[in-house]
């Protein structure tokens, strides 16, 4: 019999077989109106075919991997979850974690599932279409297995059960949702290097791995386990991340302005982003992993300025913001858990004092910082909430227009000022923290002019329960920013003598004692 | 006798999350594909426009011509979040790989006919561009559509097709047949056979609406292609030769019964919430269904020959049913 002799494929051409060769160039249609959006940001692509695939997995292996990763995760969370595993976390404070995490990230994650759907139908590679597809997919479990992680921790605690509402109203959710809402309106290749570049190869691992060790050191098996569970994941999404910079750069000389100025800007939206993770990191976790300061050392400044020493050839520099972070590892975390305790009526986690021996960690971990600036300000709170004085501020907050932080920042070289930027834009005033996101709305003023300020908002009767009147003549805006929450009163205030304390210890007792 | 086993039992503050609660009415447990899935994506306080079509928001229901008193409505019956379709999925697979391994094993294509072996690759090889398609159509309809429902089940049904063109790329290699792979190519891209059907799926690539491109590709052409080439066509194979084709498409064969299942619940949802979704989804399968036909005439012609008419009809007749089951008169 004539048997043909296969053709033995290698790895690289079996799976361009398996993506690229699959298309087109269309005829029947213009490629311009198949893929209209990858030319308005003025990157200049001329060969798509000489993106280098970050990795090669057929749909098959995708299944398959996944599907063994998904059947032993649900397997331990259902275990965690029918044996009270929610009891067996360091202490109470812990679930706070939770908390922030459910409000701040499956949403998020969700914003970047949709994202990278589009860049998956908008790519005119096939090459990048595919890879974005995968992390679409992919960001779809990240969600999920996320809420699904913390669910039962709802049956049981306050102030996860509004987080879908929450996601788009609550105050201090709006820099993470500011975030994402600029990366999806910005064009394809911006997306790329915000939030495949920046937000997951630059910031990932601390924002990320404060989380699951955070999970793993405080007995939260089923956080950790979905954590470990995306591992394999996330390092396919840094590599497409890089892979896309590195693209885009060889492409054309062009395009190295554009992308150093999308670097900038992204790495410092990123950062203010992590000054929630900082204060989690040093006061929320009963037990620490290691201080932020020491995170951004090890993840930011080493990893990250190794990555740009690697960029260097391609004549990218180290992004402008840089020394600035190195400044505020020291202060961020601080400023942000004071910030916080100062308003115990509008979040739904709690907040508290650090004790004595956290504090003296603090001082540790913060010699520069700590005792000079930032424990006498605890201090005094504590003797103020001792005395039956609980600080509560009922003011709503300043924000910058660019990342939508609170205004608490310090200026740089002195810690003891408030740091204030101010723009004009068409007539009108508008505030940001710091000179880099002044400088990002200088840059495009007509997109940061738009940005929701719910402190704004509020005071123009946008920010009110579903169903008010808003023209009914006693009508006052903001007089029901709970209702608007929809933020059940038990998960606020301070920590102690919350639901949640009392709770957790008489369910601990009734578990481990006759 | 049961075997009563004890656990520490704690009564909860609560069954579900709000939002959950107030959909189902009740305070009670909730399936994860209802987490996974309800009132998830954002749908208010957008902080910026889109600098890609600045006259809408991020997510937007103006982006269709269907109107919902309830995205969430388009619910999947097959409730498939992340977890179950890729469980679903792997298993679909693990039996594939057996196909495949079964007919490698045997040398099954390699004793295969060659005249069936001619008929059948000139039919199927092409198909893999058909489903790349597919795969960026349903692409389309997963980045602009409104709600997670609909987002995540044509996000799944996309990442579906490109496993599609590549198990209909491996069948090619399966038959040690690179160079069929190229002509297949060449006849895609110049073959009289397959300009209609190319025209269909590159028109559909600039179609705006989203849910018509829903119809377009899920209902009209594939609720026709699947069982004309992996049903009939493999028939066909099998009485003439042996099964080989059968069990090397048996992964298509049954995604479409299964997607089936979603696309009709799907139609049926959204033609029941009002008569301007009726009459317009009628219009939309009307018009799609006539160049459907004429896209895959001449395809049918090269599997079935002179039985291409009659075969041509009765796929026809399965969707016109398909319709009018989803209570959507043509």
């Amino acid at each position: 019999m004539d048997m043909k002799v296969a053709k033995k494929l290698g790895l690289k051409e079996r799976y361009a077989l398996m993506t690229r060769d699959l298309a087109w160039d269309t005829t029947y249609q213009k490629m311009e109106d198949v893929f209209p959006q990858t030319t308005y940001e003025g990157i200049k692509i001329h060969d798509w075919d000489k993106w280098e695939d970050p990795f090669r997995l057929t749909m098959d292996a995708y299944w398959k991997y996944q599907a063994e990763k998904e059947r032993k995760l649900y397997a331990i969370l259902d275990g965690f979850n029918q044996n009270n595993g929610h009891l067996s976390v360091t202490d109470a404070r812990y679930i706070n974690v939770l908390k922030l995490f459910l409000g701040s990230t499956p949403p998020l994650e969700l914003m970047a599932a949709r994202g990278f759907s589009m860049m998956g139908r908008q790519m005119n590679g096939a090459g990048p279409r595919v890879a974005c597809q995968m992390q679409a997919v992919d960001e779809y479990r990240h969600f999920q297995t996320q809420i699904h992680s913390i669910s039962n921790y709802n049956k049981y605690y306050n102030g996860m059960d509004e987080f879908a509402h929450q996601q788009s109203r609550m105050w201090y959710l709006s820099d993470g949702k500011s975030f994402f809402d600029d990366a999806i309106t910005a064009g394809p290749f911006e997306f790329m290097v915000a939030i495949g570049f920046a937000f997951e190869y630059v910031l990932t691992n601390i924002l990320f791995v404060p989380f699951i060790s955070g999970a793993a050191y405080n007995g939260d098996m089923a956080a950790m386990t979905v954590g470990f569970s995306a591992q394999s994941d996330e390092a396919r999404h840094m590599t497409l991340g890089l892979e896309c910079i590195k693209f885009m750069l060889e492409q054309d000389p062009d395009n190295l302005p554009i992308v150093q100025r999308w670097i900038d800007k992204w790495t410092w939206r990123g950062t203010r982003k992590l000054a929630s993770v900082g204060m989690m990191m040093d006061y929320m976790l009963p037990k620490r992993i290691m201080s932020f300061k020491e995170a951004w050392e090890m993840y930011v400044e080493e990893n990250g300025g190794a990555l740009f020493k690697d960029l260097a050839r391609y004549g990218i520099t180290i992004p402008k913001c840089f020394s600035q972070t190195i400044e505020e590892k020291e202060h961020v975390s601080h400023q942000s858990w004071i910030g916080f305790y100062m308003k115990p009526q509008a979040t739904p986690f709690h907040t508290w004092i650090p004790t004595p021996d956290e504090m003296d960690w603090l001082s540790e971990k913060y010699p520069n910082t700590f005792d000079q600036y930032y424990r006498p300000v605890l201090e005094f709170f504590d003797a103020q909430e001792k005395a039956g004085n609980r600080f509560n501020n009922q003011t709503a907050p300043m924000n910058c227009q660019v990342c939508v932080s609170t205004m608490k920042f310090n200026e740089p070289g002195d810690p003891m000022e408030m740091c204030f930027r101010e723009s004009i834009y068409n007539g009108e005033k508008f505030h940001t923290c710091s000179d880099h996101c002044k400088e990002i709305f200088d840059n495009e003023p007509e997109k940061y002019s738009q940005t929701f300020i719910s402190s704004h908002q509020v005071l123009q009767g946008n920010c009110e329960p579903d169903g008010t009147d808003t023209s009914a003549p006693d009508f006052k805006p903001g007089q029901d920013m709970l209702g608007y929450w929809k933020l059940d009163k038990r998960a606020l205030g301070d920590f102690n003598g919350s639901e949640d304390q009392k709770n957790f210890a008489a369910w601990r007792e009734q578990a481990t004692k006759n | 006798m049961a075997i009563d086993l004890r656990t520490v039992s704690i009564t909860p503050l609560r069954q579900t999350f709000g939002h959950l609660a107030r959909r189902m009415g009740a305070d009670k447990p909730a399936s994860r594909y209802i987490e996974a899935t309800m009132d998830l994506q954002p749908v208010e306080n957008y902080h910026y426009r889109p600098t890609w079509e600045p006259e809408r928001d991020i997510f937007d229901t103006r982006r269709t011509a269907i109107t919902m008193k309830d995205w969430y409505a388009l619910k999947d019956p097959r409730q498939y979040y992340y977890g179950a379709w890729t469980l679903a999925r792997g298993k679909m697979q693990e039996i594939a790989e057996g196909d495949f391994d079964l007919v490698d094993e045997l040398g099954l294509a390699a004793a295969y006919p060659a005249a069936g072996k001619e008929e059948a690759l000139k039919v199927f090889l092409p198909l893999r561009h058909v489903a790349w398609a597919s795969n960026l159509n349903k692409a389309y309809v997963s980045s602009y559509s409104y709600g997670i429902a609909m987002s995540q089940a044509a996000c799944y049904a996309s990442m579906d097709q490109l496993g599609v063109a590549q198990y209909v790329s491996r069948l090619g290699l399966a038959f040690n047949d690179l160079d069929a792979l190229a002509e297949a190519k060449t006849a895609w891209l110049e073959g009289a056979e397959w300009q209609e059907l190319r025209r269909y799926v590159e028109d559909l690539m600039v179609e705006k609406d989203w849910y018509e491109v829903l119809v377009a590709q899920d209902f009209a052409l594939e609720g026709l292609l699947y069982p004309l080439i992996y049903e009939r066509f493999n028939d066909k194979l099998n009485a003439a030769y042996s099964p080989v084709f059968s069990m090397l498409t048996r992964f298509q064969r049954e995604w479409f019964g299964e997607t089936t299942k979603w696309m009709d619940s799907v139609l049926k949802t959204t033609a029941a919430d009002n008569a301007d979704n009726k009459a317009r989804l009628a219009e939309w399968i009307r018009h799609w269904r006539e160049r459907a036909v004429v896209a895959l005439k001449p395809v049918a012609t090269l599997a079935f020959g002179a039985e291409a008419d009659a075969v041509m009809e009765e796929v026809v007749q399965n969707l016109n049913a398909r319709a009018a089951k989803a209570g959507i008169a043509l």
